[in-house]
């Protein structure tokens, strides 16, 4: 049996510099024009991924990713890098769906693929929350290792995997199935391959391609490996009462804008006899020294 | 229900009472899942929820429970005697630490199905990071990560027409932004939460108590919570004490580069200081995770916050407005973490700071 790996992945918008013209006039963010970029950690969990392929003969890499339509670009950048084929998982019935939401409806569709071993980044940047891993693992029923940063060995059956804790790291050992969920400072994503570049460019799901020139259509015919599967609530046989807001255990209940209460600040420049005057205001009031 | 061995501390107080009833007495409590360190005791973000966790089970008026899975858990009990906890649920065993995800899980799983609990807090540490969301997926309920802040509230669904009393108001900064949510689980139960270290006071009671002990009968762990072996542990002594610092120097991504950043450290040196970063500025690789403030690092109460090249996320902020006095060092005028720093220095942090340095020196005699 040749080994199959599945990856998770999340197409997030970039918080990481969310510049001020990000910013509505309520204090909001303007998702919209942020990018929407493949989540860092996810991009190592592929890498890691694809290190376990090129040691495993006849093992596949799916990617499958939860989202908006778009969210299919980053199917195709996986497929740039060495995934073997991808399903995007949509479906209007998902929006407003929690972790616990979230995680019910991946596992279902991960469920699908019957895979021997699964990875996701420990968290994604437009949540932070590192839940949905754990939560997955355990609608799976499988063991899970949380802040994986490097493979130490691995024999098919058995993965021995170096784990970044707050204070340290630990090496731990499991037999498959297991879900893992690697951390930042995990190897990075090696870039696209040329090669893969020119094969998976015109990659797109169905509802893609109907909107495209039917010249692509024939390409797709020609080439199904083109075509990024597309999966809605009905066919990972999900249940719509655990999804969206309704299957959602937390609500939210207000969203705030902050409002900055203005402390009294003395305003100073960076000339010397400010820098003195402040540094001594410090001394005197015994805040250093 | 026969998975708890009820051990009653022997002591005058509590020697009449009868175990069993007195579980079903007291529903609903609020309890901490406590971490044990390296050295035995117990870890400070345990503490830190505990004495969270006593005050909402005050406004509740119900009690605190904790519950500690560790190996020589002697030390430990002594420590959360000063906590105000009623009962500790517990099991000692060689399996249950160093942590792993699986044991602990079926444990607690078991543990809140058995107690019902009404709200569970969680440190986010490696630990609770990892069991917390597993714990919740099995029990079903919602969890809010990294909240900056908990509180008890009421909520009416107008919707449904459902009144809902004293709920866990679980409140973290959210996408981005300048926003903060207020999160709740009107349904499920546990409320459950993680909280990260720093963000509550640790603030033991005035003088002791004598939780009950009541174990935790292991036997229910079977192989299948075996799966997973640790083969080898590297756990150093943190080399960063951000919590402890009385000045802390934080950059940003307005320090524009790790060598920039550097100068930062012969700064803190001369001021007996500690370094502190953005998560912008660790992104970027300035600095090393550690050093982290806000949200999802560590949150800090020095007496003085010298923020060099800092804008001021909601989330940076979370982690240090509590500082005694704050400088802002920044080339925009209109930094949000102007507003809330009580010295606003206009300008080149690479510059000022060189003065700083040469004025202190000439004043510190």
């Amino acid at each position: 049996m040749s080994l199959k790996i599945v990856v998770l992945a999340k197409q997030v918008p970039d918080t990481r510099n969310v510049g001020k013209d990000a910013m509505k006039e309520d204090g909001t963010v303007n998702r919209s024009v942020l990018p929407a970029i493949f989540n860092p950690d996810d991009l190592n969990a592929l890498e890691m991924a694809l290190q376990i392929k090129s040691q495993s003969e006849g093992a596949t890499l799916t990617v499958i990713t939860m989202g908006p339509m778009r969210a299919a670009d980053i199917i195709k950048e996986a497929l740039f890098r060495g995934a073997d084929n991808g399903f995007l998982l949509t479906d209007s019935k998902f929006a407003g769906s929690d972790t616990l939401a979230t995680s019910y409806a991946l596992s279902k569709a991960v469920a699908k693929c019957e895979p021997d071993i699964i990875f996701c980044g420990v968290q994604a940047i437009d949540g932070d929350t590192a839940q949905v891993g754990p939560q997955i693992a355990e609608k799976l029923n499988i063991p899970q290792i949380t802040y994986a940063e490097e493979i130490i060995n691995f024999d098919n059956n058995t993965i021995q995997i170096k784990r970044r804790l707050e204070h340290g790291t630990e090496i731990v050992e499991t037999k498959l199935p297991v879900l893992i969920s690697v951390h930042s400072s995990a190897k990075p994503c090696r870039s696209r391959h040329a090669k893969l570049l020119m094969r998976f460019k015109h990659a797109a799901t169905k509802s893609q391609l109907a909107t495209l020139k039917p010249e692509f259509q024939a390409l797709h015919t020609q080439n199904p490996q083109l075509t990024i599967g597309e999966w809605n609530v009905n066919d990972v046989q999900a249940d719509v009462e655990r999804l969206g807001l309704g299957g959602s255990p937390t609500k939210v209940k207000k969203i705030d804008s902050v409002v900055l209460t203005q402390k009294e600040s003395k305003k100073f420049t960076s000339c010397d006899g400010d820098i003195e005057q402040m540094v001594t205001e410090l001394m005197e009031s015994k805040v250093i020294g | 229900m026969d998975n708890i061995i009820v051990n009653l501390i022997q002591n005058e107080e509590h020697k009449v009472e009868k175990p069993g009833i007195e579980l079903a007495q007291i529903p609903e409590n609020v309890i901490v899942y406590c971490e044990q360190k390296e050295d035995g005791e117990v870890a400070e973000i345990s503490l830190e929820l505990l004495s969270k966790g006593r005050k909402l089970a005050q406004q509740l008026n119900v009690k605190l429970d904790a519950v500690l899975l560790g190996y020589k858990l002697g030390k430990a009990f002594e420590k959360l005697s000063w906590f105000g906890v009623n009962r500790i649920f517990y099991a000692d065993s060689k399996q249950l630490f160093p942590y792993r995800t699986l044991p602990h899980t079926k444990l607690i799983v078991n543990l809140f199905r058995l107690e019902q609990p009404q709200i569970a807090l969680f440190g986010a540490s490696s630990a609770g990071r990892d069991l917390a969301p597993r714990v919740a997926s099995a029990l079903k309920c919602g969890l809010t990560a990294d909240c900056t802040s908990l509180e008890i509230g009421d909520h009416t669904d107008e919707k449904k027409g459902v009144s809902y009393k004293n709920l866990l108001y679980q409140i973290r900064p959210a996408f981005g932004g300048n926003i903060i949510a207020t999160i709740i689980n009107p349904q499920t139960r546990p409320q459950m939460a993680t909280v990260r270290e720093g963000v509550m006071k640790l603030e033991p009671t005035p003088t002791p108590n004598q939780p009950k002990l009541q174990a935790i009968d292991i036997s229910q762990l079977t192989d299948i919570e075996e799966v997973i072996k640790i083969i080898s542990r590297n756990i150093e002594k943190p080399k960063v004490n951000l919590k402890g610092a009385q000045i802390i120097v934080a950059g940003g991504y307005g320090m524009g580069s790790k060598s920039n950043f550097e100068t930062l450290y012969a700064f803190a040196q001369t001021l007996g200081a500690e370094v502190g970063a953005t998560r912008a500025a660790v992104d970027a690789d300035f600095c090393e995770h550690e050093r982290q403030i806000g949200q999802t690092g560590v949150t800090v109460r020095p007496k003085l916050y010298i923020a060099c090249g800092i804008s001021g996320s909601v989330q940076h902020r979370a982690g240090m407005e509590q500082s005694a006095k704050i400088i802002s060092i920044n080339t925009d005028p209109n930094a949000p973490l102007n507003a809330i720093a009580d010295y606003v220095i206009i300008g080149d942090v690479m510059q000022i700071l060189p003065k700083f340095i040469q004025y202190y020196k000439k004043h510190n005699k």
